[in-house]
């Protein structure tokens, strides 16, 4: 029983929790390919940039002395999103916009967002150095440890878990009433759909314009700012994110939102079921079985964990190229 | 004065020049027909007028204001409405949700004239629920019609609402497009079905190599003997 309780806290909980982060930044991203028609590679950077947001505004408030029952980081969270959002905006109006009202094909975009990427990294480093930060500026983090019926060990989830599912769950909704009932969100799907035709119709493109990035920059800030409370916040987040959530989009199918929750899911528990110790679940049988149980039985070695994606990415590419929610093909 | 004045249009592809001089006016609650072969400038025509290309001669006037190259975006609010020929619902959209973004420019309540969609076209009140994209071919054509009629346009621009349905469909549509004009809406279509399409024209314009080569009344063209012989198949 103790070794299920350890799939739980290791395989399930994990999974869960990095799913999450990989559906929150999968979402912008397959959105923003639906209005805009590029792969914005500078997406990692924004979440890594609405975190040091976070972070700022949570040393200021830490600063005044306020005392609150949440962490103040996930607070200052909600500010922080607005704020990344107008930056979202920013960059788009700066680096973007202008490539595409000069009608530049979508590979100029890719690389300008690669440009944005590159630049974003600089200036983080610039101002906040290379070192790793705790975003529990006030007090450690919280950790819950639920007993099992049946097993001496317990169920251990930490406070920022629990945060981050629920403001998955919340944003998910959210966007799904936004999507399907509001007459912005519907124009946002019209003109992912078929963008002629949308200008035919009248739809102002400019709103839905802003709104993908209000959309994207909001959740980008609140999966790095989740993620940093989970773990760190270091200046390199974006490094070992980008390629997960790029492959959560295709997955899921370019340009679907749904699809991008699903494949963030789908992508984070084959990540932590990959590197899981299965060994540990073997051992209660050990006198059964005919063999040796090895101490190390992952499928793959925790250092190797980007493979992962990688792997996911190559296969669904070849044999199902326009992922699980029937998107666009690259 | 004229509803819609047309005069020496030019205008192409980039580069590529494809109308080389259409002239074409239209009265205020007139049926007008473009006719002509495959590749003439029909679509091109409704296309710049609905300002989707580049016009590098000629003018477009409409309800007293000049239009030549207003961008898309703006012609919804001055209550001019295009059909395209091709991808002209949004596939992944209900039936309802494309008569609502028909209606994007919109700030007040159009639920009646939502109604009055459904009730000339009942199929669509069925399948209201489910994506325009899984209805046959016909029923995609009165979505994408009722789209247009949202606005309530002064100015209704169809190219070939008919391609591809069956003879009863195509009379179903063509009734509808007579009904709507009844309620003085203007109509400028572009039809395949050149003696059908001409029978209920106030005006016809044949298109060749991008410019007119005959304007008359629907009437007249009909009657013809080279016009008929050269464009209408005898
Ligand atoms: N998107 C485009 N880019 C470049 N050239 C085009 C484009 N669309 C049409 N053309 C060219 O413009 C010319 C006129 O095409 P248009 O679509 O206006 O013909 P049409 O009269 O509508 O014909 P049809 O009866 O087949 O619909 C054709 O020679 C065509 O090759
Ligand atoms: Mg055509």
């Amino acid at each position: 029983m103790n070794e299920f309780v350890f799939f739980l806290n290791k395989g399930l909980t994990s999974g869960l929790i990095i799913g999450s982060i990989y559906a929150l930044g999968a979402i912008g991203v397959t959105l923003i390919f639906g209005i805009l028609r590029f792969a914005h590679f500078a997406h990692g950077d924004m979440m890594t940039l609405g975190a040091f947001v976070t972070l700022i505004l949570t040393a200021v408030l830490a600063a005044m002395g306020i005392v609150l029952p949440l962490p103040l980081a996930f607070v200052a969270m909600f500010p922080a999103m607005i704020i990344t959002a107008v930056l979202a905006i920013g960059l788009d109006r700066v680096f973007y916009k202008p490539l595409r009202q000069a009608g530049a094909k979508p590979v100029i975009l890719v690389m300008a967002s690669v440009g944005v990427t590159l630049m974003l990294q600089g200036l983080i480093r610039l101002f906040a150095g290379v070192r790793s930060r705790n975003m529990f500026v006030e007090a450690p983090k919280e950790i819950f440890q639920i007993p099992f019926p049946g097993a001496s060990r317990k169920l251990v989830i930490t406070e920022p878990q629990v945060l981050l599912i629920l403001f998955t769950i919340i944003a998910v909704i959210a966007l799904h009433w936004f999507l399907t009932r509001s007459r912005l969100g519907k124009a946002m799907r019209a003109v992912s759909d078929n963008p002629d035709l949308a200008k035919i119709t009248g739809i102002n493109t400019n709103h839905v314009v802003w709104a993908t990035w209000i959309i994207g920059g909001s959740l980008a800030c609140a999966a790095g700012t989740l993620l940093s409370m989970d773990v760190t916040l270091k200046p390199d987040l974006s490094f070992n994110i980008l390629l997960p959530i790029f492959a959560a989009t295709i997955v899921g199918g370019i340009g679907q939102p749904y699809g991008a929750i699903a494949g963030g899911f789908l992508v984070g528990f084959c990540e932590s079921l990959a590197v899981f110790n299965w060994a540990i679940l073997l051992r209660p049988f050990k006198d059964d079985l005919w063999f040796e149980i090895p101490r190390n039985m992952a499928l793959v070695p925790t250092e190797y964990k980007l493979m992962v994606p990688f792997l996911i990415l190559i296969i669904v590419l070849i044999y199902r190229p326009t992922g699980i929610f029937k998107g666009r093909v690259l | 004065m004229s509803l819609l004045d047309i005069t020496d249009l030019e205008a192409g592809y980039g580069q590529m020049s494809i109308l080389k001089g259409v002239n074409m006016s239209l009265e205020a609650g007139e049926i007008g027909v473009i006719v002509g072969p495959n590749g003439a400038g029909k679509s091109t025509t409704l296309k710049a007028i609905f300002g989707m290309l580049n016009i590098t001669g000629g003018a477009i006037r409409f309800d007293g204001n000049d239009i030549t190259g207003m961008r898309s975006e703006k012609l919804a609010e001055h209550r001019i409405a295009f059909v395209p020929q091709e991808n002209n619902v949004f596939a992944s959209l209900s039936v309802h949700e494309n008569l609502e973004m028909g209606a994007y420019v919109r700030r007040d309540d159009f639920s009646d004239v939502l109604d009055h969609v459904y009730e000339i076209f009942p199929p669509l009140k069925e399948k209201r629920d489910q994506p325009a994209g899984e209805l046959s071919g016909g029923q995609r054509q009165m979505v994408a019609f009722g789209r247009a009629l949202m606005i309530e346009p002064k100015l209704i621009l169809l190219d070939e609402p008919t391609a591809g349905l069956s003879p009863m469909f195509m009379s179903q549509i063509f009734d509808r497009v007579i009904a709507i004009n009844k309620t003085g809406v203007t109509v400028a279509m572009v039809e395949q079905n050149a003696k059908q399409a001409l029978a209920i024209a106030h005006k016809g314009f044949v298109l060749a190599g991008g410019q007119n080569s005959y304007t008359d009344s629907g009437q007249n063209l009909l009657n013809n003997p080279e016009v008929a012989r050269s464009f209408l198949g005898g």
